[in-house]
């Protein structure tokens, strides 16, 4: 709910001059029984001549009857294996994909009807970079931090200093991003997440694929900006020990349902007392295996069968 | 309504303009980025404007056709090619607005940007008008001096004035194109392609729609392709004025009105289609 003017400079470059506020009150992220099926109904591919006689495949509901809440300043993890329906989950989220059922609200925004107001207050790290390769990673970055409403000059003044933040030196950002290597691009996009200033953050598997030192930097830097910054962040992953690293909250999805959710000593308790063993002795990954019934290597496969 | 003490900043928008500006500001960094594509398609602009309009120079030599007819038939083509090579450039700019983020992979990232959608495809116009221009003037000047062309009696101001409302029309034509990529992920391009190829057919770009079977002329009529190509005519060797050729004006005014708000009410419905379905992930 966009409620009132009110210009601000600030010197902090991961803040940003301010006009329209939103309520507080309302959280950042409320999820309310989302589903998501995919296949089986009309596809126009299916009407071309050559297609006709190939087999339609089923309906799959990749995302069933999600519902939870992120308050303010939380970083929230929802874990689950490869084809679990995170990443479709984070889709709906960020206004690229339309629920079946289901209502997503962003400060009481909501994400189908006010979904530009929506896109402005968030932004988005995927496990893939996905940049203009041949252009530098300032072109980029200058080209993504326009459409999000910044001046170039806010763009030139703020890109230094989170590039510094997260171990990337300034001379890689007058590269073409074909040319850095894959934790460099991965830094560079959460460089663009961030140079908007989100309020509310999705990070999609932002560490898949990196090495040990890009994979600290990152998440020193999300770690960074939620304790002093007005950032709530959405974090999806596969990696346990990130999860238990960076998060205040914990859902567990698999198969599209949110199995479990608390605080990681809180689904460690659960374990615990069900298995009488010591919290201290139980991981995530065991909490993971005594919900679901299975690891996530056998979650992954049972979602990528579906 | 609650008024609090410590806002939540958003964003501070910045105009329309220099939003739709970084469009075109990207456009023309993938441009430079691509430069050696630019030659080839300026190489093959050249020779396709000098290969088909020798074809006139051919008929001359014969001594068969007066030589004010053969003068006639050398900017009959030269103009068709140019026009066709400002055309198809603009087809092809706009109707990759979709195709061009698939490629990169950056498709769900331009799209959950808080842009307008239309603002998105003014700047993606805008680049494309701007492109197409730069590459005909340079393909005009190189093949040009190849032939003896007589343009005094050319009026300029209502040659222009159809390129530019033309556009508008074209423009229209180019984004109901460029949502085949969104509803066909991997062959949407090749379907844009085909209906660039169509009006190169049926437009009269290197020969009269008169001469094209009663059937195809139907398509004619509905191609703004056709009308711009007659009113540049018209200007450059008869030397029509603005007045002489309200008739095309007025069509291809009737062709933006009705081209551009289909266009993007057909892009939005599309987009819409598309976000029920999960079709904005990259591909290729």
């Amino acid at each position: 709910m966009v409620i009132m003017e009110h210009p601000k400079e600030t010197a902090d470059p991961l803040q940003q001059p301010q006009r329209a506020v939103i309520d507080p009150a309302e959280l950042p992220l409320r999820v309310n029984g989302v589903a998501k099926t995919f296949g089986g109904g009309f596809d126009p591919m299916r009407a071309l001549p050559w297609n006709r006689k190939k087999t339609q495949d089923g309906p799959r509901r990749v995302v069933d009857n999600v519902s939870f809440e992120i308050r303010r300043r939380e970083i929230f993890g929802v874990i689950g294996a490869n084809g679990s329906g995170k990443s479709t989950l984070i889709r709906m989220i960020s206004t690229l994909l339309l629920p079946d059922e289901g209502d997503v609200h962003v400060f009481g925004l909501d994400a189908v009807k006010d979904s530009m107001a929506v896109r402005a207050l968030i932004n988005r790290v995927s496990a893939d970079p996905s940049f203009f390769k041949s252009m530098t990673a300032m072109e980029n970055l200058m080209f993504y931090g326009r459409v999000y409403g910044l001046s170039p000059q806010q763009i030139k003044t703020k890109t230094p200093d989170i590039m510094k933040r997260l171990g990337l030196e300034w001379e890689r950002a007058i590269e073409p991003m074909s040319h850095l290597s894959r934790g460099q691009q991965q830094k560079v996009a959460v460089a663009r997440a961030f140079l908007t200033s989100p309020t509310l953050m999705l990070l999609d598997e932002p560490t898949t694929g990196l090495d040990p030192r890009s994979k600290r930097d990152v998440q020193a830097f999300v770690k960074q900006v939620q304790a002093e910054h007005d950032a709530t962040i959405l974090l999806t992953t596969h990696d346990m020990e990130e999860a238990e690293l960076l998060c205040d909250r914990i859902a567990f999805i698999s198969g599209g349902k949110i199995v479990a959710e608390g605080t990681p000593l809180e689904l460690r308790q659960m374990v615990a007392k069900e298995d009488d063993r010591d919290v201290a002795d139980i991981n995530m990954e065991d909490v993971f295996m005594q919900i679901t019934g299975k690891d996530l290597a056998e979650d992954e496969e049972d979602g990528g069968s579906q | 309504m609650t008024f609090i003490a410590q806002p939540i900043p958003m964003p501070q928008r910045q105009s329309r303009a220099g939003v739709a500006w970084a469009f075109i500001e990207r456009q023309t960094n993938l441009w430079k980025r691509y430069w050696a594509w630019e030659i080839v398609w300026l190489v093959y602009g050249v020779v396709n404007t000098l290969a088909v309009t020798f074809i006139a120079t051919q008929v001359g030599e014969t001594g068969a056709v007066p030589q004010a007819d053969v003068d006639r038939l050398v900017l009959f083509l030269l103009i068709g090619t140019l026009v066709w090579a400002y055309l198809s450039a603009v087809l092809d700019d706009i109707s990759l607005v979709i195709s061009w983020e698939r490629w990169e992979g950056t498709i769900e990232h331009t799209l959950m940007a808080p842009v307008e959608r239309w603002i998105h495809l003014i700047g993606m116009v805008l680049f494309g008008v701007m492109h197409a221009t730069i590459r005909t003037l340079i393909i005009f000047a190189i093949a040009a001096p190849f032939f003896e062309i007589d343009l005094a009696n050319s009026d300029w101001l209502a040659a222009g004035a159809m390129l530019v409302v033309g556009s508008f029309g074209i423009a229209g034509l180019a984004i109901l194109s460029g949502i085949l990529p969104m509803l066909y992920p991997e062959r949407g391009q090749q379907m844009s392609m085909m209906i660039q190829a169509f009006v190169l057919l049926v437009s009269g770009v290197y020969y009269t729609v008169e001469v094209l079977p009663q059937w195809l002329q139907v398509f004619a009529y509905i191609s703004p392709a056709t009308y711009i190509l007659d009113g540049i005519r018209g200007a450059i060797i008869d030397g029509e004025s603005i007045a002489d050729l309200a008739p095309q004006l007025l069509a291809l005014i009737g062709f933006g009105i009705v081209l551009i708000p289909a266009s993007l009410a057909t892009f939005a419905a599309a987009e819409r289609w598309a976000k029920k379905t999960g079709r904005l992930k990259r591909q290729g």
